[in-house]
């Protein structure tokens, strides 16, 4: 069968819920959000991450209405949110802190926001019953926020913003307070319930992991701009710069000059003495070009011989291994200086590794295993 | 051991200050008037046996029968629950101001509700007679700018009264609404306003049950004093003013007789243990609840 894949980005009819035109936020003379553009589609979970102070946090407040835009616009379902207080917004957050009333029980905070609304009062309790079972947390109705665990305060704070079935649900590092296997647990539940109530989500996260778990699109932020938008996948695989390449997971930046060879393919010469490394792009590179090519330690192989039939293959002595249990991180010093990182699954005991300190070996990857990036 | 000594401070202190005396002032209300030194009788050098067949609950008797005593226990209390509103009227905005001015200038805030303090209290409530007088600052200026046209008879009334308690008291209103109010977390108002609350919805559904304890506290911390307060009714309150602390100096000092004095101090006390016993379970939840 057929799936249909989820993908409204890559269809140009689609209008998207929400689109940031030009957004600029300045806080006196720091600029926190620097002419920004981003479409959000309807039913995503897009995942804004980035690290503390790249303005990730500002964005969401400026959807949920706490901060004005200095210029530019943010439109909702077609229509400029400027004007709209937060009380007014068809958005819901969940706060960083869950933010519960600790003078009211579990039931009274799920039907806080519908109290608000002139709800008819069976129509509230069946929404709010609604929510619990969905955050599975009937048990708790009666009980007052401090006498629940963290993680149901969480579940609390999750049934309270979604009560309104709003539009769009801002959420703010919302696992942040979990502790890891936990937090792991509410991701796929996020997931899930994102998938049931059809809500488009956008997360505020600085996870790399939890954002590439999540979300269906990711947005790398960096001083208040969008590096990259993309998949997880993409972002991942397909990196468009050495900020975005870097900030998500463990990469090998390799400087040099390109000299195009045809076919897509380059020529990096990278170190004195050393045969130039091959490697694909579909992006053109010009002669002489500087540029940078990343690769993944886990798409570079270690061996003792040199293995037939790669395209780049170097030497070099094994500097340190960082042994993770289900893998091992081969830190691989080349004769230039330049450290290159291996990554294998450690499918043998410990006690039969091939390789210790101070081994020569030779590691090596094909021409498509990296990104060539100009930036 | 120890534990029992540091606990041992304390107790004594009560006992010294507190329960003793308190005796002392309830024997003094079971005894008869005396023209003699101290000026009661009976007193133990009368031997045991008729000491005790000599005290009395006649002077209670006699506060029962006199309407002047419980129409002055009810005006205080009128008075003491009126002062109260209005203080918490004027704290709680002062209080809200506070906590949310900038964090730079708040220990200045709080230093300039405290300030008042370094005067002495008599010379304040003496000033105010200065400002409320016939000729005094308040009716000048009012004058002056042509509001009125005769000056306003403000001392000696109810209304001075008034307004000294609530200047007096005011600082006790605001410190415990303001350590509410500044724990308040700033993000609660913010889900309150997105789940689609109004400013002022937010305030009455978040902010005020949330420095309820405060209010609470600092209501009993004005309540209790102005109940007994005797130095304001008799200096801006004139003759026109009924408090229970004033007629138990005029007992004490004009009449001199110290049986029927301590008899409305003994009332006076009784009284006042309902709002201390709530102001104490109050603060006893409190903590509890922050534990």
């Amino acid at each position: 069968m057929a799936e249909t894949v989820f993908a409204p980005w890559d269809d140009p009819n689609e209008k998207p819920l929400i689109r940031f035109q030009n957004v600029t936020k300045r806080f006196g003379e720091f600029v926190a959000i620097d002419d920004l553009t981003l479409d959000i589609f309807e039913k995503e979970f897009f995942a804004l991450l980035g690290p503390s102070g790249c303005g990730k946090t500002t964005m969401m407040r400026m959807l949920a209405g706490f901060e004005t835009v200095s210029e530019g616009s943010i439109e909702l379902a077609g229509q400029d949110i400027a004007a709209v207080p937060p009380n007014k917004r068809a958005v819901n957050m969940m706060f960083q802190s869950y933010a519960l009333f600790p003078h009211l029980s579990v039931y009274e905070n799920i039907a806080f926001g519908l109290r608000r609304g002139n709800m008819p009062k069976h129509d509230l309790d069946a929404r709010v019953t609604e929510m619990l079972k969905l955050t599975r947390l009937e048990k708790f109705a009666r009980r007052k926020p401090h006498q629940i665990s963290g993680g149901q305060r969480q579940r609390v704070a999750l049934a309270r913003s979604l009560a309104k079935a709003p539009k769009l649900l801002l959420l703010d590092e919302p696992l942040g307070a979990l502790d890891a296997k936990l937090r792991q647990a509410t991701q796929f539940e996020l997931m899930d319930i994102q998938e049931k109530t059809g809500t488009t989500f956008v997360i505020v996260t600085h996870d790399q992991e939890e954002a590439m778990t999540v979300a269906s699109r990711v947005a790398v932020m960096d001083e208040g701009r969008v590096m990259q938008v993309a998949t997880p996948e993409r972002i991942y695989e397909a990196p468009e710069s050495v900020y975005v390449a870097d900030f998500i997971g463990d990469v090998n930046i390799v400087a040099g000059q390109s000299t195009p060879m045809g076919e897509g393919r380059y020529h990096i010469s990278w170190a004195e003495g050393q045969q130039p490394l091959v490697a694909a792009s579909d992006r053109p590179f010009s002669d002489g070009q500087s540029c940078h090519l990343a690769v993944r330690p886990e798409k570079i192989a270690i061996s003792a011989e040199r293995p037939a039939d790669v395209d780049n293959a170097v030497q070099g002595t094994v500097l340190d291994i960082a042994y993770l249990g289900n893998l091992s991180t081969y830190y691989v010093e080349l004769p230039g200086g330049q450290i290159i990182k291996s990554q294998t699954a450690n499918t043998r005991r410990i006690s039969r590794r091939s390789f210790t300190w101070e081994d020569t070996v030779w590691v090596s990857w094909t021409a498509t295993a990296g990104v060539l990036l100009a930036q | 051991m120890q534990r029992f000594a540091l606990i041992a401070i304390p107790y004594a202190w009560l006992l010294a200050l507190f329960l003793i005396p308190f005796v002392i002032v309830f024997k003094i209300s079971l005894s008869d008037i005396a023209l003699a030194i101290p000026p009661y009788t009976p007193t133990l050098s009368d031997g045991v046996g008729p000491f005790f067949s000599a005290l009395d609950f006649e002077n209670f008797a006699f506060l029962a029968s006199d309407d002047l005593y419980w129409k002055a226990y009810v005006s205080s209390l009128r008075i003491a629950a009126i002062s109260t509103i209005l203080t918490l009227l004027v704290g709680y905005p002062i209080a809200y101001a506070m906590a949310r001015a900038p964090e730079e200038w708040r220990p200045t805030l709080m230093m300039l509700v405290i300030l008042p303090f370094w005067t002495s209290f008599l010379i304040r409530v003496y000033a105010w007679m200065g400002i409320l007088s016939q000729e005094g600052f308040l009716n000048q200026f009012l004058l002056w700018t042509g509001l009125i046209d005769a000056p306003l008879t403000i001392l000696n009334t109810t209304t001075a009264v008034y307004i000294g308690i609530v200047y007096t008291y005011v600082p006790f209103m605001i410190l415990p609404i303001f350590a509410a109010l500044d724990r308040l977390d700033g993000s609660l108002i913010e889900a309150a306003e997105d789940l689609g609350c109004s400013r002022l919805q937010a305030f009455w559904l978040v902010t005020i049950p949330l420095s309820k304890n405060g209010i609470i506290a600092g209501s009993f911390l004005v309540f209790i004093p102005a109940l007994g307060e005797f130095v304001i009714p008799s200096l801006l309150g004139g003759s026109g003013t009924l408090m229970i602390g004033k007629v138990l100096w005029e007992e004490f000092f004009n009449n001199r007789d110290w049986p029927v004095a301590s008899a409305v101090a003994v009332i006076l006390l009784l009284i006042l243990i309902i709002p201390i016993v709530l102001f104490q379970r109050n603060q006893q939840r409190q903590a509890e609840e922050e534990a």
